[in-house]
């Protein structure tokens, strides 16, 4: 069995985040990136069955800003190989763009399970694994917090709203996009990434092809904080009129049924 | 370029979602607005069709395969129903189903996806929208001129009301040949307990802190969680008191938690505590002082006390 | 002992029997646990050596085995004074068979280095607890909220995961002009190594900022790295992540490559300890020196434009004293300050108590909280409410938000917790 694994950098959100002077995207000058945490746990359900059943586990990932560090930092981890898509292109990939070049990739390997992070901080345009499973035509599930191989099938398990979950079979190829892992994402010892890193595992492939920039039809006119950051917006009213307040927002959450 | 705004219905156990019906507002707007007509997209459970009224045609599939949702199902309906109607925009919430179905189906049906919708309106013939990107840190306002778009819109933020007026729609069944080659089959739901005494496993904590200012007060915010069916938990002072055990302490000197809601009682949000609990998804604080710094950290704060918030929560969450 | 604290009940961990051989005879003798430690030479049948082993064999672990059970580390170690500990019964559990590697009283030593100043056989847990963290590390066993700072500070050069870009952003307060040598590169005598929690914590900015007009109106030529500093990460080193501490180190020796200067200052002593005992077997050698060895020469030079009239006891901190002997420099200071009236605790100097920050237990309350009576921070502050002193001054930078928080918690809010630059900041510049 064979699971691809794209894993994306995405910027730090322990950063603020500038503005560039156009105010149409942030500074990518600025900013730091790290793996996408979705994607942490993307690799860690694969590690899992790795262990359990056996299965070469791949990552891939586009050429960005540290992403060497991601990738060596998932063979460090276990995943069997690290390949990282060359010339796509210097500025940010669109979900969209993203998963068309994967896709394309793709349709050159033998893979039984695509899993990647059920999102990114960025996603404007979408979440990959959908997008890459509507571009591919296999089944695919969205907020997954358990994978089971079968034979020429696997069970996902989804999370539903408050709680809910969800098992489906589904056939193989497929598309997963994780939630979160059985376990936390397993620690790579430093000394193990630097043993990576100098071993240099990393396998640099051109990629299928070139973005060519935003979808039609859709213009960003402006990037900005939103006004009231980081301050909890006060309910007013007496202690009757608050309450009725706090839980309606748990029922928005899908937290208590009203 | 057609003018129809379709809505999927999400529903578990036989409940539809608050955000279905937020969007079926919104969608009602756009339509009018649009001379399009208002499609609610309902697969399984079609008896849900008599709280749809806001619709103008009900577009359902009936059949036990669908489950509470089977993505390839619920895909293969949602690409028919598009087809099938006028539609120019697909609503759906940020949910499970929104982040399946709404990416999978813009690459199906070649629409332009948006994520994360805050706010959506008309605009003319074109649509703006605000999305809120970088886990809110950013929003984005977006102009669309796209002729098909999917929008994923994040729930809570409207009001459902204009969603859940009553009417008769037009009802229409999908052809269930539309799932003739499924790959996938729908197991099982399960529905999960309400937590235990590991606070850092329980969906919601109601925590208190030193403003609680006695042992025997702890029976007041004991019924609120009782009432969610979550644990206690409690910032140091009312640990070191001895008012509650070790293991239900939140913060730098006891557990990290991130639940999917935190309610703060008392508390008025020291660095230590504030470690312990800042990541989780929802905090709800009461405080009497409004300088806390737990302010800082709570998406929803109040200064009303809380010994007469608690009986007011506990009635209102009980039964 | 005076205040607070109790010992937690030891657990018999002693087979009922054990076969003891006679070195002269040869025979085989079936005795109670309790007559085990009677014989010098012995046999125990009844345990396997392979746990002991697993610990010796680790490069840096040999000197457990050198460890003949006299238990004089376990009085004196400042866990066992709130818990269950030691390292002669960390040794005993080995030798019963408990594999320590998989033991959660791996992660409770704070690497004081009381037990080393008094054994006899010199087995040394300033070696062995980083060995045998590593190994486990390596196996990717450790605590969620270890792994947790390991992972910030490789992602972001600080244990606190903050903006690299925001190193200096405390010297924005300071009142005085910070050099940054980035921007300056011109040599300097003083490379003045901030660290992460004089860098990012609140309190530790005060005490940066502090530290900035002292140096100034004494006139040290100084600068700071600003947004290049890294955390030097011995505690890090200390808790079994030494692949991160030489990444780190490199990064530092080459950051440190770029500029000229005579010595490094630091005010951190796991920093100071890292650059005096371990970047020299690395082959990287500075003269470093703690802030208040290069304070203590310098403050005659001060005006005093007021006082601090106050009674005030030191807490020692373990990597400048014990660890680096040096006690004297902190006091000295101390002294000078007009209106100070020091007062020693029972447990100062040599035998200073730990404040449970060391070796990674900066990181590791939640995770030790269920295995303490108290945390060592609270039972230290007692120690200092103790003496009747008014602020519990301290010159480690691990130290002010611990005790702080120790003092709400013990109900000794009364006792003011200052590094001793906010001291002479008070004394030098009174508002």
């Amino acid at each position: 069995m064979r699971i691809v694994v794209p894993v994306k950098q995405v910027p730090d959100l322990v950063e603020e985040l500038e503005l560039n002077s156009e105010g149409s995207d942030i500074d990518r000058e600025f900013v730091k990136f790290v793996a996408n945490e979705w994607d942490e746990q993307a690799l860690e359900e694969a590690l899992l069955i790795k262990e359990a059943v056996g299965a070469q586990v791949s990552v891939v990932a586009f050429d960005e800003p540290d992403v060497d560090q991601t990738l060596y930092t998932a063979l460090a981890r276990g995943a069997d190989d690290a390949v990282k898509l060359t010339g796509a292109g210097d500025g940010w990939l669109s979900t969209a763009e993203r998963a068309r070049l994967l896709a394309q990739w793709l349709s050159g390997q033998s893979y039984d399970m695509v899993i990647t992070g059920v999102q990114a901080s960025d996603d404007l345009d979408g979440q990959l694994a959908g997008t890459l499973g509507g571009l591919l035509g296999v089944p695919h599930a969205s907020v997954v917090v358990g994978v089971e191989p079968g034979s020429g099938s696997v069970t996902v398990t989804q999370e539903l709203a408050g709680g809910t979950v969800v098992t489906t079979e589904i056939a193989t190829p497929c598309v997963v996009g994780m939630q979160t892992a059985r376990q936390a994402p397993r620690y790579a010892p430093i000394s193990r990434i630097r043993q990576a890193m100098s071993a240099g595992g990393l396998e640099s492939v051109e990629a299928p092809g070139e973005a060519t920039g935003p979808a039609e039809g859709v213009e960003l006119l402006r990037l900005y904080p939103p006004e009231k950051a980081g301050r909890a917006e006060m309910i007013s009213g007496d202690a009757p009129a608050v309450a009725e307040r706090i839980v309606e927002i748990l029922a928005s959450k899908g937290l208590v049924k009203l | 370029m057609g003018n129809d705004v379709v809505v999927v219905v999400e529903h578990d156990g036989g409940v539809i979602s608050d955000t279905t019906f937020e969007l079926l507002g919104k969608g009602r707007e756009l339509a009018d607005a649009w001379g399009g007509r208002l499609v609610a997209a309902l697969f399984g459970e079609p008896e849900l069709a008599g709280e749809l009224g806001a619709a103008d045609v009900v577009r359902f599939a009936a059949g036990a395969e669908l489950g509470g949702y089977c993505p390839e199902a619920w895909e293969a309906l949602l690409l028919n129903v598009v087809e099938s109607v006028d539609a120019r925009l697909v609503l759906i919430g940020t949910s499970t189903v929104g982040m399946d179905l709404g990416s999978s189906l813009a690459a199906r049906w070649h629409a332009a996806p948006l994520s994360y919708v805050v706010a959506l309106r008309a605009d003319g013939d074109e649509l703006l929208a605000t999305s809120q990107i970088y886990a809110g840190k950013l929003l984005a306002d977006l102009r669309v001129t796209a002729p098909r778009v999917v929008v994923t819109h994040i729930g809570g933020l409207l009001p459902s009301d204009a969603g859940r007026k009553a009417g008769s729609p037009a009802l229409e069944e999908i052809d269930p040949a539309v799932l003739g080659s499924l790959k996938s089959a729908f197991k099982e739901r399960r529905v999960p307990d309400g937590g235990g005494v590991d606070i850092t496993a329980a969906p919601m904590l109601v925590s208190v802190g030193r403003g609680i200012a006695g042992q025997d007060n702890l029976e007041l915010a004991q019924e609120v969680a009782d009432a969610l069916g979550v644990p206690l938990s409690a910032s140091r002072p009312v640990i070191d008191q001895g008012w509650l055990p070790k293991p239900h302490q939140v913060g730098k000197s006891g557990k990290k938690v991130k639940p999917k809601a935190y309610l703060a009682f008392g508390i008025s949000g020291a660095p230590e505590h504030l470690e312990g609990m800042r990541n989780s998804e929802l905090i709800i604080a009461c405080n009497t002082d409004p300088s806390a710094p737990i302010f800082d950290v709570a998406h929803y704060g109040t200064t009303v006390d809380l010994f007469d918030l608690l009986p007011e929560l506990a009635e209102r969450l009980g039964d | 002992m005076p205040v607070g604290g109790r010992k937690q009940p030891p657990v018999a961990t002693e087979l009922e029997a054990a076969t003891v051989t006679s070195s002269l005879s040869g025979r085989e003798w079936e005795l109670p646990g309790m007559w085990n430690r009677m014989f010098e030479s012995r046999v125990l049948s009844g345990y396997t050596t392979s746990e002991l082993a697993r610990i010796s064999s680790l490069p840096g672990g040999e000197s457990i085995e050198w460890c003949y059970g006299c238990g004089k580390c376990v009085p004196v170690c400042p866990v066992d004074l709130v818990g269950e500990y030691g390292p002669r019964k960390l040794h005993r559990k080995a030798q019963t068979g408990v594999n320590l590697l998989a033991d959660a009283d791996l992660w409770m030593c704070t690497t004081c280095g009381n037990c080393l100043r008094v054994c006899p056989k010199e087995v040394d847990m300033i070696q062995i607890m980083p060995a045998a963290r590593e190994a486990a590390v390596t196996d990717g066993v450790m605590p969620a909220e270890l792994q947790d700072v390991f992972e910030k500070t490789f992602r972001q050069g600080n244990c606190l995961g903050e903006n690299p870009r925001r190193r200096h952003a405390w010297t924005k307060g300071a009142g005085v002009p910070v050099r940054v040598l980035a921007s300056d590169p011109r040599p300097v005598d003083v490379l003045f190594y901030v660290e992460d929690y004089w860098s990012y914590h609140p309190r530790g900015q005060q005490a940066a900022q502090a530290f900035a007009r002292i140096a100034d109106a004494l006139g040290v030529d100084w600068a700071i790295l600003g947004a290049e500093e890294k955390t030097l990460g011995d505690s890090q080193r200390m808790a079994g992540e030494k692949g991160l501490f030489e990444s780190l180190m490199e990064d530092v020796v080459a950051t440190l490559g770029k500029y000229a200067f005579n010595r490094i200052v630091t005010p951190d002593p796991h920093g100071f300890n890292a650059l005096r005992k371990v970047y020299p077997t690395y082959g990287h050698n500075f003269d470093v020196l703690h802030y208040t060895q290069l304070l203590a020469p310098l403050i005659d030079r001060a005006k005093w434009a007021g006082s601090v009239e106050a009674k005030v006891t030191f807490h020692d901190p373990c990597y400048l004293g014990r660890h680096n002997g040096e006690y004297d420099a902190p006091r000295r200071l101390l002294a000078s300050i007009p209106g100070v009236e020091v007062v020693e605790m029972s447990r100062c100097k040599e035998n200073g108590y730990c404040c449970g920050g060391g070796g990674g237990g900066m990181w590791l309350d939640g995770f030790n909280s269920d295995r303490v009576t108290e945390r060592l921070s609270e039972r230290r502050v007692k120690e200092a409410a103790d003496t009747g002193a008014d602020i519990l001054a301290v010159c480690c930078p691990y130290e002010v938000s611990r005790f702080e928080d120790a003092a709400k918690s013990t109900g000794n809010e009364h006792l003011k917790v200052l590094d001793i630059v906010e001291l002479i900041d008070a004394a030098m510049f009174p508002r």
